[in-house]
């Protein structure tokens, strides 16, 4: 069952994220696993979307497609007008680095190095100028309040902590696309609304487009804008969410100031 | 700058985990140690060989003859010659002409006869040479016991090892001279007095003025110009010094065993074998010589030397040859320690390539993190191969360093061992700038190339695979 993507929000034409018909299948052991079986739908830009299912409906596998983590094994994944499937290792890459994102669950931060070592990586990998490299580090850091803790490591920080410098790595390139899985999974609901309120706030000033994994319905109803159920590798459901506060619509200005930033 | 931060990071990473990247430096320092401190006794033993055969006058010396000796060192020699009775003869002025030759240091008779030496009324026959006294610097003279000729004409004798036997009565099993300690000899001989009994050539009075030996008391037999007389003499020596050394070992079956300072053998005017070949020619004034030794002032020089004297008309040897096939020798033997170095150096780039896949295991999640937020395969290869690189090249240093304090430690031992035995300290080992060089650069080469495939494999990870481990 595919359902039309839900286009009413766009604010230009093209979309951000476009999905046709894609597949993912794996071969384990005998048995293939059919992590994503047959998805389309399109993303504009600036959407806040939750992508809920139970653990193994594929939603992770979808996002990791759309992160240029994996290839799909047919159909289409178009980011940014750019089809990912015919990109070579290095343009994923790059896609990677400079186009989205992402934030994980267990935060995935490099545990052998400090706090401005992990946010400056994502600047080390683009190649920008070292003193330049420090100063967006630390404008990154104190953005998510950290900025008294950058020679701090990863293990010596709570994990509200190490998520928000998931977060200041993660949008330390300006891309337009930040791609989350299951970003509150691993924090008390507390520290998960701390999260959640810097990734609304990166959406509605920046403009950015949010792709975010979770299997909580409730936070999914409190942030996203439009929720898509996965189950089995296929999408089950895709509808706006109506029951989300009218102010927090995104700025269509930021939208456009985001773009503009990305052409520069 | 990008080369930088990229060797940063590495550093970085290699600090993280000290315990086992040192271990695996350690393995490259001993593994380039190894070789550095095999090739440095190579070369050291080398330039031992070398310096030791320069000492002893192999190297630099051309020996001369006439082309009348017919008994050429080279067969070349003798087809080159148009008629050997043609040919000059190697007498004082040809002498003189070739110690004028360039690069040439000196260049003196070899006289050497076969004479009866009596020591405590006993006659022994033997072998007797002229030394010339730059051979005071040569091996078998400089550490005697005794001492080398006070001057140019002293009346003084410097025994050979096994004639100092002889004299002594004492005759050791063959093979086994080496057995008893020149020292030894020297006490009861030292100091003591032989009588040599020789045969002098006189010449005809009207050159008698001029070629009157110093020490002959004798009366000369009056006759023409082209007539010599020979008279048996008698000279006392004093044996000053005992040589353990062959200095004469070049000369095979002419080896002489009691050894005169040069200017007193000839002035002895000792009747030459070639004197009576001369005569069948006539007689000169002055006396022929059998050989000329030349001194070449740098065995570089030995070839051009010998060329030139053999435009003068004389046949020339030198052991060139022989060095050659002894410096072939070296080259092997370089080689071959050479490639127990390289073998101990292999071992260090397993380890190396051991470390750096361990390393990607115990990095996986650290590699699907990066690649995850955007390092490409390039920069996860790099980052590796800088880190191998690094180990290489600390270790090549180490190792250097290593196998320098390797090599002092054999020398120092050696010598110790060489002070026991009372013999003089000597080099063993050499470390020239361009082994340091090489040992690093080696050491970086072969990290590098150990890097190779776990850089590979460490960007061919997929980042998918290597975040679901938790």
């Amino acid at each position: 069952m595919t359902i039309n993507p839900d286009q009413s929000n766009s604010p230009n034409g093209a979309p951000a994220i476009r999905i046709v018909d894609l597949c993912r299948h794996y071969q384990m052991g005998e048995a293939l696993i059919r992590a994503v079986d047959g998805v389309s739908l399109q993303i504009q830009p600036g959407e806040f979307v939750a992508l809920l299912g139970s653990s193994g409906s594929g939603k992770s596998s979808l996002l990791n497609l759309i992160a240029g983590l994996d290839r799909p094994t047919s159909g289409a994944v178009i980011v940014e007008g750019r089809d990912l499937a015919h990109l070579s290792r290095e343009e994923l890459a790059k896609h990677r680095l400079r186009t989205v994102g992402m934030v994980f669950q267990s935060f995935n931060l490099v545990s052998r190095m400090t706090l401005a070592e992990n946010v400056e990586l994502p600047l080390r990998f683009a190649e920008v100028d070292r003193g330049q490299r420090q100063s967006l580090t630390r404008q990154a850091l104190e953005r998510v309040g950290l900025g008294a803790r950058m020679t701090h490591r990863p293990s010596e920080l709570s994990g509200g902590e190490q998520q928000r410098a998931a977060l200041a790595r993660a949008l330390i390139n300006h891309p337009r696309l930040l791609l989350a899985d299951e970003p509150t999974g691993n924090l008390d609901s507390h520290t998960g609304t701390e999260i959640m309120n810097f990734i609304r706030e990166f959406n509605q000033s920046l403009g950015m487009t949010i792709v975010m994994v979770t299997h909580e319905r409730a936070l999914a109803e409190r942030y996203a804008r439009r929720m898509i159920l996965l189950a089995d590798g296929k999408l089950v459901d895709d509808r706006p969410n109506n029951d989300r506060p009218h102010e927090d619509q995104p700025n269509p200005a930021a939208v456009t100031a985001s773009r503009q930033r990305e052409r520069r | 700058m990008k080369t930088y931060d990229l060797s940063e990071l590495a550093l970085r990473n290699l600090r993280e985990s000290s315990l086992r990247n040192s271990l695996t430096t350690i393995g490259i320092s001993v593994g380039v140690a190894s070789l550095v401190a095999m090739l440095s006794l190579g070369i050291g033993l080398q330039k031992l060989a070398t310096r030791h055969l320069a000492k002893s006058g192999l190297f630099d010396t051309v020996v001369v003859t006439s082309r009348r000796e017919l008994r050429g060192f080279n067969r070349d020699d003798e087809r080159s010659t148009a008629s050997a009775a043609e040919s000059r003869t190697l007498d004082e002025p040809a002498r003189q002409e070739i110690e004028r030759l360039p690069d040439v240091l000196e260049a003196y008779p070899d006289i050497r006869f076969i004479t009866e030496l009596s020591y405590q009324n006993k006659t022994h026959l033997t072998m007797v040479s002229g030394i010339p006294d730059s051979a005071r610097s040569n091996d078998a003279f400089t550490g005697i016991p005794g001492s080398f000729f006070s001057s140019e004409t002293a009346p003084e004798v410097i025994l050979q090892k096994s004639f100092a036997l002889e004299l002594l009565g004492k005759t050791p099993p063959p093979g086994h001279e080496d057995d008893v300690p020149v020292r030894e000899l020297a006490k009861p001989l030292l100091g003591q007095e032989l009588v040599m009994r020789y045969a002098q050539r006189v010449s005809a009075p009207e050159s008698a003025g001029e070629n009157t030996p110093a020490k002959s008391g004798a009366s000369t037999v009056s006759e023409s110009d082209a007539a010599y007389s020979v008279i048996s003499r008698e000279q006392k020596l004093n044996i000053v010094g005992i040589s353990d050394l062959d200095p004469d070992s070049m000369r095979g079956a002419a080896r002489a065993r009691v050894f005169l300072p040069l200017k007193l053998a000839q002035d002895l005017r000792v009747m030459q074998p070639s004197d009576v070949r001369d005569s069948m020619r006539g007689f000169s004034k002055q006396p022929s010589y059998s050989t000329v030794s030349v001194r070449v002032r740098n065995p570089k020089n030995v070839e051009a030397v010998e060329q030139a004297i053999k435009k003068l008309g004389f046949n020339t040897f030198s052991i060139l040859d022989a060095t050659r096939s002894l410096r072939q020798f070296f080259a092997v033997l370089d080689l071959f320690l050479g490639i127990f170095g390289s073998l101990a150096l292999a071992v260090a780039s397993i380890g190396i390539v051991n470390t750096l896949v361990m390393a990607i295991l115990e990095r996986r999640r650290e590699i699907g993190i990066m690649k995850a937020i955007g390092a490409s395969d390039g920069y996860v290869k790099k980052l590796f191969f800088a880190e191998a690189g690094a180990m290489g090249l600390l270790g090549g240093v180490v190792g250097v360093a290593l196998g320098w304090a390797i090599g002092h430690i054999i020398n120092l031992g050696t010598n110790i061992y060489l002070k026991r035995q009372a013999l003089p300290p000597e080099s063993f080992w050499s470390v020239p700038w361009w082994l340091v060089g090489a040992a690093i650069v080696f050491a970086f080469i072969v990290s590098l190339v150990s890097g190779l495939y776990p850089a590979a494999r460490a960007a061919r990870l997929d980042p998918v695979q290597a975040l679901r481990y938790e």
